[in-house]
Parts: structure tokens; C-alpha cells; sequence
């Protein structure tokens, strides 16, 4: 919805929170998956819950909320709050501000007192977070503090010990290195936040003192966006690729018609200057694993010419597809999802031109098409949507675009053969499939929460629960990595299921999915030959399998059946129960992979 | 501005405000009148009002007011050049 994507207007949002969420409510064709929220305030929170359920709807998650009485945070963790024991939250966050410290140092104080201070004030939130992660196992999003609004030293207030600032800089410090020693915990940067939108206005003690809110009311949609975006993050919805268009977008100027010496690229002008900086920091995504393709009304030799260029920031080969040509923006933009083999709902188009952003604004929906302004606000308007806020960061992200790279040679090559078998040995294939393990936690949990299409249940897990799975005893857990001559796809399929607790014998498969990346691969039958081999070692003779459709995951509704299990049943929405007899033995199904080598 | 200019911006504001179209103030309305009308949702009534009429209510004001009446007579104070 508009009037939800960034930049908003912040007013209308919250003049019209009624009729927007009657809105978003009324559109049925989405499915959203219903989350418990539970929001502890160190403040009033009444307004926070009802812009921050409207963001979230709008990213198609459908919240029930809990709230604290008001400033009750930390006794409802730590006293077990029956209301909320009994709630069993999805996901904490824990809103508290620079108006919660109630302790600051005074300049009478010695170095050491302002220690013990700074002790006395964080020792608390540690208990909370550890006690959460001990009871709730959930993941907890947790405001830093805000810079004071007013300075008693002045500018020393910021150095000197004694300083309201340098204590609260301090506090942030410890808070951040409790996020980088905790999985599962996440820093909601609202100090980041107030510079931005002026602390000033963000911290008005009318709203304080008025009605216990802080930030101010009109601040709160900045705050719940912000929220709003690292659920969607920590829930796998994020964007994963930038479809960018070429004149005026990534250069100044129309190559076609200036050539390519003349377009404004490089460090010759300050409008070229402008320019290679966006580039820059497009380039940078690439890190993160966020896909590069462009999209341009051009003839694909001036668009190469272009990108050519000695000054170009981005080359041709940072991109997995150039579609530079005359169709319509929105035809190529679907044709651009399906050669990555990505959905059109995790594009986003970015276009100097209202024109094409309109077209394609209607006719893919779905992707993200954001107003990003003249060339001067093009990083900001970006930067501030939070497309791509990086809540889990792997290993696998940062070689991300070298494996769909990989992907488009194994194409060509694989049109240089005329036997599949043929080709697949080719590519000297070798899988390790393994118990879940240590250091592949956080990717197993990121692939439960972002994988759609070849995903039989479509269970989201957190890493809290990935870990829980992988020591029970009770449990079968199995990661598959796959590497093959073109280079490593990292871990690329997940499959847990647990033993019947009546029937020893019966084993249930909770989640099997499977990267599209390595699709047609004969991965999955690797999996299901060390599945079958685990469940045997056992004693397991039948193996459950289930499908649950979903929008997205028609393609593997027959997997079951492909695998050799028999249709047990099937529900009037399609859910289907599959088994396997595993009594007289099971046949490998792999002939192309090496497994465990 | 005229105090009815005020009660046509108004009414929008809280029709706006409560969703509710049928929604006529008058100087004698209060929060009694107006089913969500509570604490919380006042706030952001004010915060609309102050955006509406480009002005702000101090603190005192917006303890003090007592019905819409008073509400309109500090818009229309304030509102004067």
C-alpha cells in the first residue's frame, strides 16, 4: 500500500490509522502468517501497536499483539507474567528510552561511581534478555538509547565521564556487545533514528510529560517502520534483488543519444560525482547477497557501452542479467525474476522515470517500486526503505551472486549435452548431508524463513528453535551442502522430522525444503537416501512425508510421490499425507552426487 | 477564519480521527459524546488537530480544555493575526 511505503507521510498515517487498517484488513488475496508480538514499554506503547500492526500487515504478517502495563518491561520477564507465560510470544520487543534511566551520574561523582552507575542500569537488561532467551527462546528486538535532549556540560557532556551523553554511549556500547555475542537479538537503532529525524522533535517532553510517550506521537511511524522492518527481515521478508534502470537512474543522460563519453559518470562534474557515489553503493549490496540486474530501454550495445566505461563503478559483470532492450519495463522485470529463478515479490525497481515506475507499479504489484526522488536523494530514499535490513548475515550472502553466476554457466554448459544423466556426472557433484551443525545454525534458520517454492510445510523456525531440534535426541535433523566443478552452493537443503512419540517405529517429516538454486540437481534424492539411511540405523520402518500447499509451492506437490512414497490421504485444501515402508529395505535413488566423501 | 470555517475543518478531523462519518462537534461536545473517545486516542486527536490548523496547544491548554468550545476558542486565538 502507498501511503505505507517509504517516504510516508508520517501525519496521515496517523490521522487515518483507522481507515488504513479497515484497508489492508479488507484485502483478502493476501495470506499473511499470523505472528504474537509482545511489546514491553519503558513508555506508553498504545499508538506503537497500532501503526507498527499496519506496517506489518502491509509486509503481509498478520500480528496479535501483547502489551505491558504501562513501564512494566522488565518486572513482566523477570516475575513470569501469567498473561504473558501464557501468550508464548513469536517475538519480544522490549521499547525503552533514555527517559528509563533513572541514575544518571552528577559531576560529584567519582570514575568509579559512574561505573557502578552504568552497572546498575545495564545489569538489568541483561537479566531480561537472558531470562527471555532462556523462557521464551524467541527473538528480541531491543531499543539502544537515544542521545539526551539536552546537555548540562555542553559540548563536554559528551567526553567527560560525567556526562549524560558519554553515559549513554557507554550503555549503547555494552547493549551492542551483548548483539554480537547473542544470536536471536537485535538492536533496534533509535539513536540512529532521532539524529535522523531530529532529536529535537523526537524527544519533545510535551508528549513525555503530556502523556508518557517518547518518542513523540508524531514520531511514532518512523519508529514502528523501522520495527516493522526487522520482523520482516527476521521472518525472511526481505527484497533480494535491485532491477535497475540505466539513463538518469545510473548515469546522468541517455547513452543512445549522448554516446557514452558524454553520459555523466566518473569524477569530471559534481553530477557525475553524484552518480558514481549511487553506483558505489549499489555495488556495495552485492556483499549482502542482494541480486544486481538491469532493466533499460536502450539497445543492449549502448547499455554495455555504458557500463563500460573506465569511470563506471558497475560493470557488466556485476550484473546476473541485462535486459536492455524495447519491451515494455514490466515484461522484462518478470522475465528478469524467472531467468534468476527469483519471485517478482522480492524485486525491487528502481527507475528515474514516474512513467515505467506506474506501469510497472500496476502490473507487478508485488514488487517493490519506490518513489526515489532526484538523483540527490536516490541513496536515502533506498537506504531508508530497509529492503534489505540484514538481521542474519552468512557466510552464503556474501558469495550469493558468485552461485547464481555459477547457475547461468551451468545452463550454457548444460546446453552442450544431450543426456541430463550425462551432464549432471559433469559437474563432479559432491554433497555433504550432515546432522544439523554449529556453525551452519543461522543459514538453516535463514533458508526455513526464506525458501517458498520447494518447501513441503513451509515451517519458519528460528535459530533458537534449529538448535533446540538438533540436540533432541528425539529428532532427525539433516543439512545438505552441495558443491560441484562451477564452485560451492553452501547449504542448500534442510530436512528435520521427529519419531512418533507412540510408535517408535514411525518417523514424521516437520520440514524438507530446498534451495531453488540447485534445482534439477538430483539433490533432494541424496537427502532422501541419508534420510532413509538415518531413519534405519533407527529402527524405523515408515517415514511420513506431508505437503501443505501454499501460493508459492506447487511445484513440489507431487514430491513425495516422485520419491516413492505412497498417498496416505488428502484434505479439501490439498494437504496431502504421505508414507514410506522402509521394512524390506530402501534402494539409494542417487547416482550423480557424491555423498559424504 | 470563522468559528463555523473551524467546526467544517474540525469535523473532518475527528471523522478522520474515529472513522465514523456522521460525526457533527459542537461547543458542547465532549469525550462523554464520542464512543473511542479515551485518553489515548485523544492524543492523537490533538496532534491532528495541531496539524490541521498548523498551530500547537501548550500544555496548559490542553489539560484545561473542557469541551470543544474551548478547544475551537484557543484554535481560533491562535489562528488570528
Amino acid at each position: 500500500m502507498q501511503e505505507l511505503e517509504y517516504p510516508f507521510d508520517a501525519e496521515q498515517i496517523l490521522q487515518k490509522k483507522k481507515s488504513l487498517r479497515r484497508r489492508l484488513l479488507a484485502d483478502t488475496s493476501v495470506k499473511r502468517i499470523p505472528k504474537k508480538i509482545a511489546v514491553l514499554g519503558g513508555s506508553t506503547t498504545n499508538d506503537i501497536l497500532k501503526i507498527l500492526e499496519l506496517f506489518l500487515l502491509n509486509y503481509g504478517i498478520e500480528p496479535t499483539f501483547y502489551q505491558s502495563e504501562y513501564a512494566q518491561y522488565w518486572q513482566d520477564v523477570m516475575f513470569d507474567n501469567e498473561e504473558l507465560v501464557s501468550f508464548k510470544p513469536d517475538l519480544i520487543f522490549i521499547h525503552t528510552t533514555s527517559r528509563n534511566i533513572h541514575d544518571f551520574p552528577t559531576v560529584r561523582d567519582s570514575e568509579e561511581a559512574v561505573r557502578g552507575k552504568l552497572d546498575a542500569v545495564y545489569q538489568p537488561f541483561e537479566q531480561m534478555w537472558d531470562k527471555i532467551a532462556a523462557v521464551y527462546h524467541c527473538p528480541v528486538i531491543q531499543n539502544n538509547f537515544e542521545q539526551p535532549f539536552c546537555r548540562l556540560m555542553g559540548n563536554r557532556d559528551v567526553f567527560d565521564v560525567h556526562g549524560r551523553l558519554s553515559f549513554v554511549n557507554a550503555l549503547n556500547e555494552k547493549f551492542y556487545a551483548y548483539a554480537r555475542s547473542h544470536g536471536n537479538f537485535f538492536i533496534n537503532d533509535i539513536n540512529y533514528l532521532a539524529s535522523c529525524y531530529g532529536l529535537e522533535r523526537w524527544s519533545d517532553p510535551f508528549y513525555w510529560h503530556m502523556y508518557k510517550y517518547q518518542p513523540a506521537v508524531p514520531a511514532i511511524p518512523e519508529l514502528a517502520y523501522n520495527i516493522a522492518n526487522i520482523i520482516k527481515s527476521i521472518y525472511g521478508k526481505n527484497r533480494k534483488a535491485l532491477v535497475l534502470d540505466l539513463d538518469n537512474t545510473l548515469w546522468g543522460g541517455v547513452v543512445g543519444d549522448d554516446g557514452p563519453e558524454n553520459i555523466e559518470i566518473g569524477q569530471e562534474t559534481s553530477t557525475a560525482q553524484l552518480y558514481s557515489e549511487f553506483q558505489g553503493y549499489l555495488k556495495a549490496h552485492k556483499d549482502l547477497g542482494v541480486l544486481l540486474a538491469v532493466d533499460s530501454k536502450n539497445d543492449e550495445a549502448n547499455a554495455l557501452a555504458g557500463l563500460n566505461r573506465p569511470d563506471s563503478v558497475l560493470k557488466p559483470e556485476d550484473f546476473l542479467v541485462i535486459r536492455a532492450n524495447w519491451e515494455p519495463k514490466d515484461r522484462n522485470l518478470v522475465e528478469i525474476a524467472r531467468e534468476i529463478n527469483i519471485g517478482t515479490d522480492a524485486l525491487v525497481f528502481v527507475d528515474d522515470n514516474p512513467a515505467e515506475r506506474h506501469i510497472v507499479r500496476s502490473q507487478v504489484p508485488e514488487a517493490a517500486v519506490p518513489e526515489i526522488g532526484t538523483p540527490e536523494q536516490y541513496i536515502i530514499r533506498l537506504d531508508r526503505s530497509g529492503f534489505f535490513e540484514v538481521t542474519n548475515f552468512s557466510e552464503d550472502d556474501l558469495k550469493r551472486n558468485d552461485m547464481y553466476r555459477a547457475n547461468v554457466e551451468r545452463a550454457r554448459q548444460q546446453a552442450g549435452f544431450a543426456d541430463y544423466h550425462e551432464y549432471l556426472l559433469s559437474l563432479d557433484m559432491k554433497a555433504q548431508i550432515r546432522p544439523f551443525a554449529p556453525m551452519y545454525m543461522s543459514r538453516i534458520a535463514q533458508l526455513t524463513n526464506k525458501s517458498n517454492q520447494f518447501n513441503l510445510t513451509t515451517l519458519r523456525c528460528t535459530q533458537a528453535q534449529i538448535e533446540e531440534y538438533a540436540a533432541s535426541p528425539d529428532y532427525i535433523t539433516l543439512y545438505g551442502k552441495l558443491e560441484d566443478r562451477f564452485g560451492d552452493n553452501g547449504v542448500v537443503s534442510v530436512v528435520f522430522g521427529h519419531i512418533d512419540p507412540d510408535q517408535p517405529e514411525a518417523f514424521h517429516i516437520d520440514l524438507w525444503l530446498m534451495s531453488c538454486r540447485v534445482l534439477k540437481r538430483g539433490m533432494e534424492y541424496a537427502m532422501m537416501d541419508t534420510l532413509a539411511a538415518e531413519c534405519r540405523k533407527r529402527g524405523i520402518t515408515r517415514i511420513f512425508g506431508y505437503y501443505y500447499p501454499t501460493a508459492k509451492n506447487k511445484m513440489v506437490k507431487d514430491f513425495y510421490g516422485q520419491q516413492g512414497y505412497r498417498k496416505e490421504s488428502e484434505d479439501g485444501q490439498g494437504n496431502t499425507v504421505w508414507s514410506l515402508d522402509l521394512s524390506d529395505g530402501y534402494t539409494n535413488r542417487n547416482s550423480v552426487i557424491c555423498v559424504n566423501s | 477564519m470563522t468559528r463555523e470555517e473551524v467546526y467544517a475543518k474540525l469535523n473532518k478531523v475527528f471523522q478522520d480521527q474515529f472513522d465514523d462519518e456522521s460525526i457533527q462537534v459542537s461547543d458542547k461536545t465532549t469525550s462523554a459524546d464520542i464512543e473511542d473517545w479515551d485518553s489515548l486516542e485523544h492524543i492523537d486527536l490533538i496532534v491532528n488537530i495541531e496539524k490541521t490548523f498548523g498551530m500547537k496547544f501548550t500544555m496548559a491548554e490542553t489539560t484545561g480544555m473542557k469541551n470543544v468550545g474551548e478547544m475551537v476558542d484557543i484554535i481560533l486565538q491562535r489562528t488570528a493575526r
